[in-house]
Parts: structure tokens; C-alpha cells; sequence
């Protein structure tokens, strides 16, 4: 068990900076997710704690070590790839044991270690088969059960759940989350699914061109994203943009659209707003019936999906689609006109330029 | 115990006060510099190419450009000893302007235009016919088994149909059976000079290595997507059509290396006129010559100008080669 | 009736492939005829004539084959090209499976000019080594000896095969070499106990199409094996005895086929490897 701090993470290929000045403190026995869009730099970190690829500027300690220099099998970390990375022509057994025998352990303590592993991940009964013979899903226990036997202090997983069919990541994701519980091994878990970060994730990091844009717990990137792109990225269906002008009324921050006006709550203006912005709102936070029009954005309906335990309705506001998820039994007639009411507290204002949140 | 201390003390107090000066450090900093050159040396992988490096620079490189420079001495048996003279151009007058060498040069174009044309030519048909045939797999293999065949068996096997008995007795060659059989006169193949003979070696060589283009070409056609041809044929176009017009444009990369395989393989053909006619009746080539030169009249220098002549006709490809492969690689 | 009218409209299609075949197959049937006639009938009668009497027993002699194994000494010259062939094959299988992981899996500088050179020399005509080669190991006492021609047909092969096994072993994903090195796996370890498992059909392609190459040769064995029946490979055996038997056909062809019986064996029950091993080389993807 370690922590694994990562200081002024800089990795350059070339001219290109893949990953910008990255700093995050992982605390020992935490699972953190990785999570953003391909080609932000979350895999390149992994590599880089991984030992997989060499730093340009900056500090990876484990435990209390300086691991820069260290090469990989010194590291005592274990990963799984996204592609399992089994070694064909040996079963499974041996593929467990690889790690270990390198290592020079004992006979037996392979043995009772492999079997173990096994037994934890359900595959006692494969351990004689090849690779090839294997399932997708059972593929990706050995690669895991391979991590396992390696008792090491850090897990890193390189999006291991991107080749199973959706049911089966579910059913995975599950299980990677009752072995954390279980093991209680510090692990980093690179992603680009925001599902996988939020489920598994004790504290996601949301990354962007290299740089990390969020780092905390999972709800709190959800109610309190520190700017557009975070909110926009967390949470399906993806929060609502809509353009804003910025006006003040008695005091408070009065925010106008085409198709709505909504005064901010008291305690939610504040002074220092540009004239334009942007208005985000989630789709889960418009809801109910508003005959008045206050507090609400007007849209027509274009499409409905019925979900069961929703209903997605989606309109244009000037030529943005706002999606909203209503209550299913509401019944929406498409090209009909709707006011859905606004929850004011939990709606957020991003700068146009900056992209921070402002409120 | 004491003295042993002092006498540390005194080589560190010596020590600490050197590297102060200023040689010392710069031999502390050419000593750090060498130590990193050295490490950042990978030893271990040029480790695993080393072996296979040492005996192509031994059995390729080195001889390569000896044998160049070598062009340029007289005859006799050591590499550069006292016999042997610098005779500046004259092996090469003799390689381009002797008779027979005349006769290599005109004879290796030859075999490289017809032996490359019918190689891909065959090949190429033989991979398309073939895939509409339920017993392809057969055939390909009938086709295949003269490449299995060294160039020895193949040219026992062709002088025995090329053989010629006089017109009083049987035929035993089957070429001549035929001729026969059509009412002709049985005819000596292999001394038609100057050029029934040389088509009739190259036949042998087509004859052995169209089954190597065609399977290569067969694989390659396969990977043609089926749909591209049944659209073509439903918009109406006949066969003839579909094979000039998309088949054969699809094919012309493979089509390329293949021949161009080929052309390399030709220039240097050695054993099928080593054993059917030695060279002899105008059917020498190139490769033999030099083999002549050098082993049965031992001039080393004419044989070594001989030799440079085949690299110099097969650089163009060698670049070619090189260049396709680069580019393959960039694509990475 | 659909099928009869295709039938019909493929009728060329056949024909074609027929005389294709048929020209194809006709010489070593010949040749396969032949070997097993006695001299007297083969100076009379062409070998087609056997056809009409196919199956009569009488005709039909192993006389010739015994002749030349035993009298003319093929059967040692046919070990020799076991002895040339299998060692000559292995060493080059052995050290190109080296330089090929370096060069496809470990970085250095250079290395991939260096790659382009070697996969470039394979097309240097053989003739432009020999001369300087020679007299080295006419000093070095290699010059008709075994290990002297193993090494040759190693160097000699192995810009080719290097160009082979780089090809498949590149291919090798990389996360495999990464979780190796992660579990701790050495460059040798992972070359030798992950890679070279991994890469045994390709190597077995490779080792055929070496062999046969090196059994079929002439030009090498001309040059650095005298023709002493006891070095002498096949192949060379067989020339001289083409120039000096020249019209003694029913010893020519049982010496042809007696040079054909391995190449064809390895060519019918290995045909798999044999093609992928030239197919890996020229068609890309």
C-alpha cells in the first residue's frame, strides 16, 4: 500500500505536450479515475506512473520513493491493459505466475498465490486453458488475477473495460469495485467513460489536452464543476448550454435568453458577472410544469425518447438542442410548445471566454 | 589504528583540496561525460544484432567493395599482391566490348523482358481463372511444385523434352515427339541459335517460378472486396471490362513488386544455362561469364569488372526497393 | 438446367486451365516415367508410349535409382545436402530471429537506416563476394569444408530472412512487450521466452523456405565446396553429372527426382507454411 504523488507531471513528445504541468496527490488505499476525451493525456500519465514512459519534467514518488529512474518491475506496481496483454502461448496458470517466477519466488507460494487470485476472480477452472480458449470477460480476469498475484502497492488500469460488450462492463465494473473493497490496493484507473469514473472512482481527475481540469470526489464534480468543459463531460445526457445576457434587477442577477428569463436567488448573484455567458443546466434539473413561464425555458419539442425510467425530450433553443429528462409518464406531444421549470439553485454560469465557472 | 586514520585523513584533506582546483574538475566532469556516453550506449541491443551484422559486413559489404576496386587490377590469384597490376579500364573495355560478354548483356535482356513479362503475366492470369474453379486448390498446386524444384531437376527435366534424336529414330523429347507427330522434322532445340535457344531457357525459368507470382497474385486478388466486382458486373460491364478496369489497376502495386522481385531474380539466372548448354550456342548470360572467368581462367580482375556490371544493373532496383520499403515504414 | 448452361459458358474457362495445367504437370510426369524405364526402352520409345500398357508391371525398374544412389554416389551426396542444409538453415533462422527483435523492439540509433541497408543488400548479386572472400579462407583452411559453407548460406540468407521474421515480429503488440516489462521480463527473457514462442509459424516458414533455398543451391556450393564426392551436395553431384553423363537419361532422371523427393515431401505436407512464408515477405496487409 503507498500513495503515489504526482508533482509538475510534464510529458513532451517533440513539440507536442501531451501532458501540461499535472500535479495530484493519491492517497494510499484510494481508487482514482482518469477520466476525459482520447488524446488528453490520462493513458500518457498512467505509462508515466507506470514507468512505461519517461518523464520530461517533474516528480512521481510511491510511497516515499522518487520512482523517475526506477524501471517498471522495480516499481512494485501491476497493470491491466486495455487489451489484456496475455502472453498466447503460455495457459493461464502461467501466465499468473510470469510475474512471479521472474521474481524468483518460491514454488509453492506461486502456487497458493495463483490459485487464490483465481479463486477471488471465479477462473480456478481455467487455469490450464490458453488465452485463445477464453472469453472476453474471462481474458480480462487473468490480466487482472495476473495484477493480483503480484500483491503490488499500486494498480493502474489502462481502460480495461473498452473491449467488453456493454453488459458485460457492467458486470465488471461491479466486480472491479468489490475486489477494491476487498484488496483495498491504491489504484489509478485511466477511462474515457464518465460512467466507469463516477461509479468506480473515490476521486476522479477530469483531464483535458494534458491538463487535469478537475481533481475531487465524483459528486462533487457533478453539483460543482470548476468549469464547462467538467460539467459538460460529467453527466449523461451532458448538461445543457445556452448563450445568456447578464442583467440586474433589484439586486439580483436576472439571466435572459431566447426562451427564457430567470432570476438568480439571492444568495446566488453575485457581483462580478461579464455581460454575456453561458447558462448550463442538466437535463434532470428541468422538470415540472411551469403554466406561468417563470423560471423556466421555453423550447418545442423535436424529439421524445421514452426510456422508461425517463422521458428525453429534445427541443432547439435558437440553435442549440436542449435535452430534458422528465418524468415518464408525462405525456409530450412533439412540435408542441413547453415550459419546463428551471432548478434555480443547482444551475451553473460559465464564462464565455475563460470557461470557469462563475457561479 | 591511528596511523591508519591519519593517512585517511591526509588523502581525503589531498583529495577534497585537488578537486578544487581546476584540472580536477575537469577531469571530474570527462569522467562523468564518458561514464553517461557509455551507458547511454545500448549495449544489448546492438548485442542481438552484432551476430548478423559481422556476417553481412564479412560476406556482403566488404567483398562488395573490394570486388569494385578489384575491377580496376589485372589477373592472378591474390587479392592486391605484387602480381597483380592496376590496369585502370581495360577489364572494363573487355566487358563491354567483347563478343560474348555482347552476347550475356543482349542475352540477359532478354531473359529479363520475357522471363518478368511471363512470370507476372501468367501468374496473374492464372490467379484470377483459377479462383472461379471449385478445384482451384489442385491446380495451384501442380502450378507451385516446379518452384520446390531447384533449377538442377528443372533443367533435366526441360532437356529431356528439348532432347533431339535424328529423323530415323524415335523421338524420346517431347517437343520433338510433337513436331513429329505434325509432320516435321525433329529439330536440335537447344542449338537454335540466336534466339529459339535462349526463348527455350527461359522457359524453363518461366515454367518454374509463375506458380511464386501467381501465388502472391492469388492472395492479393482475394483481398479484392467481391462486392467491387459484382457491382461493376451489375452496372453492366463484361468480364473483360471488370479485369481491365478494376482488377487490373488494384493488382498493379503487387503486380510492381512482383515483378520487380522477378527482374532481380533474372538478372542473376546462373544455374539453368550452367547445366543445359553451359553458355554454349549464344545462351551465355551474365552470371556464368563471370563464374568462367574466374574459376576456369582464373583472371579475377575481368570477373570482378563482370561481377560490378550485375550490381550496376541491379542498383536501380535495390533503390527502388529500398525507397518502397521506407515509405512502408513511415506508414507505421 | 441452370447449371448445365454454366457448365457450358465455363467450358473455355476449363479448357484454359486445362492446357495450363497440363503443361505444367506434363514435364516431371515425363520425367517421373522416365526414371523408372530401363535404358534400352528409353533410347527406343518415347515415355507417352507407356500409356497404352500402364499398368503392365514388367516395364518398370527401381534399377536406376539404385544405380545412381549407389554407383554414381548420390546417396552420400544427398546427406551431404542434409549436413550443408539443416545447420546452414538453423544458424540463419537463429541469428536473424535476434537482429530482427533488435531491430523491430529495441531502440537505438541508427537502427532503422541500418535496418534499410540490410533488407537492401539482399538483392547484391553473389558473384560480387566470392573473389575477395576466397582467398581468406583458402588461408583460413574453410574453403571445402562444412562449416565454411554453413557460414556462407548463414550471411548469404540473412538479409532475407532478417527482412521475414522483422515483419512478423513487428507486428507483436506492443502492450505484450509492456507488460513484460513490467513483470520484470530482461530483453533476452522477453526475446526468448515471450517473443520466440510467440513467433514459431513464422519461424517455421522462414526455415522452409531457407531450406529449400540452400537445398536447391548450386552457385554457392560451386564456389566454396570442391566437387569431392565427400562434400559435394546434391545439387552439384547432379551437374557434373549432367556434363559428363549427358545423354544417359535413365540416370538423369532418377538423379533429378532422387534432388525433388525432399523438396516435394516438405513442399506437400507443409504447403501452409511454405506460401505464408513468401507471402509474408511481398504482400503488405
Amino acid at each position: 500500500m503507498a500513495e503515489v504523488t504526482l508533482t509538475n507531471i510534464t510529458k513532451r513528445f517533440g513539440d507536442f505536450t501531451a501532458v501540461d504541468d499535472v500535479s495530484m496527490d493519491i492517497e494510499d488505499g484510494k481508487f482514482t479515475v482518469l477520466v476525459g476525451p482520447s488524446g488528453c493525456g490520462k493513458t500518457t500519465t498512467l505509462r508515466m506512473v507506470a514507468g512505461l514512459e519517461e518523464i520530461t519534467e517533474g516528480e512521481i514518488k510511491i510511497g516515499e520513493r522518487v520512482v523517475n529512474r526506477v524501471p517498471p518491475k522495480d516499481r512494485d506496481i501491476a497493470m491491466v491493459f486495455q487489451n489484456y496483454a496475455l502472453y498466447p502461448h503460455m495457459d493461464v496458470y502461467n501466465n499468473m505466475a510470469f510475474g512471479l517466477k521472474l521474481r524468483k519466488t518460491p514454488k509453492a507460494e506461486i502456487k497458493s498465490r495463483v490459485h487464490e487470485a483465481a479463486e477471488l476472480l471465479g477462473i480456478e477452472d481455467k487455469l490450464k486453458s490458453k488465452p485463445r480458449e477464453l472469453s472476453g470477460g474471462q481474458r480480462q480476469r487473468v490480466a487482472v488475477g495476473r495484477a493480483i498475484v503480484r500483491n503490488p502497492k499500486v494498480f493502474l488500469f489502462d481502460e480495461p473495460l473498452s473491449n467488453l460488450d456493454a453488459k458485460l462492463r457492467v458486470q465488471m465494473r461491479t466486480e472491479l469495485e468489490q475486489l477494491h473493497h476487498k484488496l483495498r490496493t491504491t489504484t489509478v484507473y485511466v477511462t474515457h467513460d464518465q460512467v466507469e469514473a463516477m461509479t468506480l472512482g473515490d476521486r476522479i481527475a477530469v483531464m483535458k489536452d494534458g491538463v487535469v481540469q478537475q481533481y475531487a470526489p465524483p459528486q462533487e464534480t457533478y453539483d460543482h464543476p470548476t468549469n464547462q468543459f467538467v460539467a459538460g463531460f460529467i453527466g449523461s445526457p451532458a448538461m445543457n448550454f445556452l448563450a445568456a445576457t447578464v442583467s440586474r434587477r433589484d439586486g439580483t442577477v436576472v439571466l435572459a435568453g431566447t426562451g427564457f428569463e430567470l432570476a438568480l436567488p439571492a444568495h446566488r448573484s453575485r457581483d462580478a458577472l461579464p455581460e454575456r455567458v453561458i447558462l448550463g443546466v442538466r437535463p434532470e434539473d428541468l422538470d415540472g410544469p411551469s403554466p406561468d413561464g417563470d423560471d423556466a425555458i421555453t423550447l418545442t419539442v423535436s424529439v421524445t425518447e421514452q426510456l422508461g425510467h425517463s422521458l428525453l425530450v429534445y427541443g432547439d433553443v435558437d440553435e442549440a438542442q436542449v435535452v430534458a429528462s422528465l418524468d415518464p409518464h408525462r405525456k409530450v406531444e412533439i412540435d408542441s410548445t413547453i415550459h419546463l421549470r428551471v432548478n434555480l439553485d443547482t444551475l451553473h454560469v460559465f464564462d464565455p471566454e475563460t470557461m470557469e465557472t462563475l457561479v | 589504528m591511528e596511523a591508519e586514520t591519519k593517512r585517511r585523513k591526509l588523502f581525503a584533506r589531498l583529495f577534497h583540496s585537488l578537486r578544487r582546483t581546476a584540472v580536477g574538475r575537469l577531469v571530474a566532469r570527462v569522467c562523468r561525460l564518458v561514464w553517461h556516453w557509455l551507458r547511454s550506449i545500448r549495449w544489448r541491443s546492438w548485442a542481438f544484432v552484432a551476430p548478423a551484422l559481422v556476417l553481412i559486413g564479412f560476406f556482403l559489404v566488404y567483398p562488395t567493395v573490394v570486388t569494385v576496386a578489384r575491377s580496376f587490377f589485372g589477373r592472378g590469384v591474390q587479392l592486391f599482391g605484387p602480381k597483380v597490376h592496376f590496369v585502370g579500364l581495360d577489364n572494363w573495355q573487355f566487358v563491354f566490348t567483347n563478343e560474348i560478354m555482347l552476347t550475356a548483356l543482349r542475352n540477359n535482356a532478354l531473359w529479363a523482358v520475357l522471363f518478368t513479362t511471363g512470370t507476372v503475366g501468367f501468374g496473374l492470369i492464372l490467379a484470377v481463372l483459377l479462383d472461379r474453379v471449385r478445384y482451384e486448390k489442385v491446380v495451384k498446386s501442380i502450378v507451385f511444385i516446379p518452384a520446390a524444384i531447384s533449377f538442377v531437376g528443372a533443367s533435366i527435366v526441360w532437356k529431356f523434352i528439348y532432347a533431339y534424336r535424328p529423323a530415323n529414330l524415335e523421338q524420346i523429347g517431347a517437343l520433338n515427339a510433337v513436331v513429329v507427330a505434325l509432320g516435321g522434322e525433329p529439330v536440335g532445340w537447344l542449338l537454335q541459335r540466336p534466339w529459339l535457344n535462349n526463348i527455350l531457357l527461359i522457359v524453363v525459368g518461366i515454367w518454374m517460378w509463375t506458380g511464386f507470382c501467381m501465388v502472391i497474385f492469388s492472395a492479393a486478388y482475394k483481398n479484392i472486396p467481391k462486392q467491387l466486382l459484382e457491382a461493376a458486373r451489375i452496372d453492366g460491364a463484361n468480364e473483360w471490362r471488370v479485369f481491365r478496369r478494376i482488377i487490373l489497376p488494384l493488382l498493379a502495386p503487387t503486380a510492381s513488386v512482383v515483378a520487380t522481385t522477378m527482374v532481380v531474380q533474372v538478372l542473376k539466372v546462373f544455374d539453368i544455362v550452367y547445366v543445359m548448354t553451359n553458355g554454349n550456342f549464344s545462351t551465355e548470360v551474365i552470371a556464368n561469364r563471370m563464374y568462367k572467368e574466374a574459376f576456369l581462367y582464373g583472371n579475377y580482375g575481368r570477373a570482378s569488372a563482370i561481377a560490378v556490371v550485375l550490381l550496376i544493373l541491379i542498383v536501380p532496383f535495390m533503390i527502388l526497393n529500398i525507397r518502397r520499403f521506407a515509405a512502408q515504414e513511415r506508414g507505421r | 438446367m441452370m447449371n448445365a448452361k454454366k457448365l457450358i459458358a465455363k467450358t473455355p474457362l476449363h479448357v484454359a486451365i486445362f492446357v495450363f495445367a497440363a503443361i505444367w504437370a506434363i514435364p516431371t510426369l515425363g520425367l517421373l516415367i522416365t526414371s523408372f524405364r530401363d535404358p534400352a526402352s528409353i533410347a527406343g520409345s518415347g515415355w507417352w508410349t507407356i500409356f497404352p500398357r500402364l499398368l503392365s508391371g514388367g516395364q518398370y525398374s527401381l534399377e536406376n535409382y539404385v544405380g545412381v544412389i549407389y554407383s554414381e554416389g548420390l546417396g552420400r551426396s544427398f546427406l551431404n545436402s542434409l549436413i550443408i542444409s539443416v545447420p546452414a538453415t538453423a544458424i540463419s533462422t537463429f541469428i536473424a530471429s535476434f537482429a530482427a527483435f533488435g531491430f523491430a523492439w529495441m531502440g537505438f540509433t541508427g537502427r532503422r537506416t541500418l535496418f534499410m541497408v540490410v533488407v537492401g543488400l539482399m538483392v547484391i548479386p553473389l558473384q560480387m563476394t566470392f573473389i575477395p572472400i576466397l582467398p581468406i579462407y583458402n588461408k583460413l583452411g574453410l574453403h571445402g569444408t562444412f562449416p565454411g559453407i554453413w557460414l556462407a548460406h548463414t550471411a548469404y540468407g540473412l538479409p532475407l530472412t532478417t527482412y521475414l521474421v522483422h515483419n512478423f515480429m513487428a507486428g507483436i503488440p506492443k502492450d505484450l512487450f509492456d507488460s513484460a516489462a513490467i513483470d520484470g521480463a530482461s530483453p533476452l527473457r522477453t526475446f526468448w521466452n515471450i517473443v520466440m514462442p510467440i513467433s514459431i509459424p513464422a519461424l517455421a516458414s522462414v526455415f522452409i523456405f531457407q531450406f529449400l533455398w540452400i537445398w536447391n543451391d548450386l552457385l554457392v556450393s560451386l564456389v566454396y565446396l570442391t566437387a569431392q564426392k565427400s562434400v559435394a551436395p546434391l545439387m552439384l553431384s547432379i551437374a557434373n553429372l549432367v556434363t559428363n553423363r549427358g545423354q544417359d537419361w535413365e540416370l538423369l532422371t532418377a538423379a533429378a527426382f532422387v534432388s525433388m523427393a525432399l523438396p516435394l515431401v516438405v513442399f506437400f505436407s507443409l504447403q501452409r507454411y511454405f506460401v505464408r512464408g513468401i507471402l509474408a515477405g511481398s504482400v503488405k496487409g
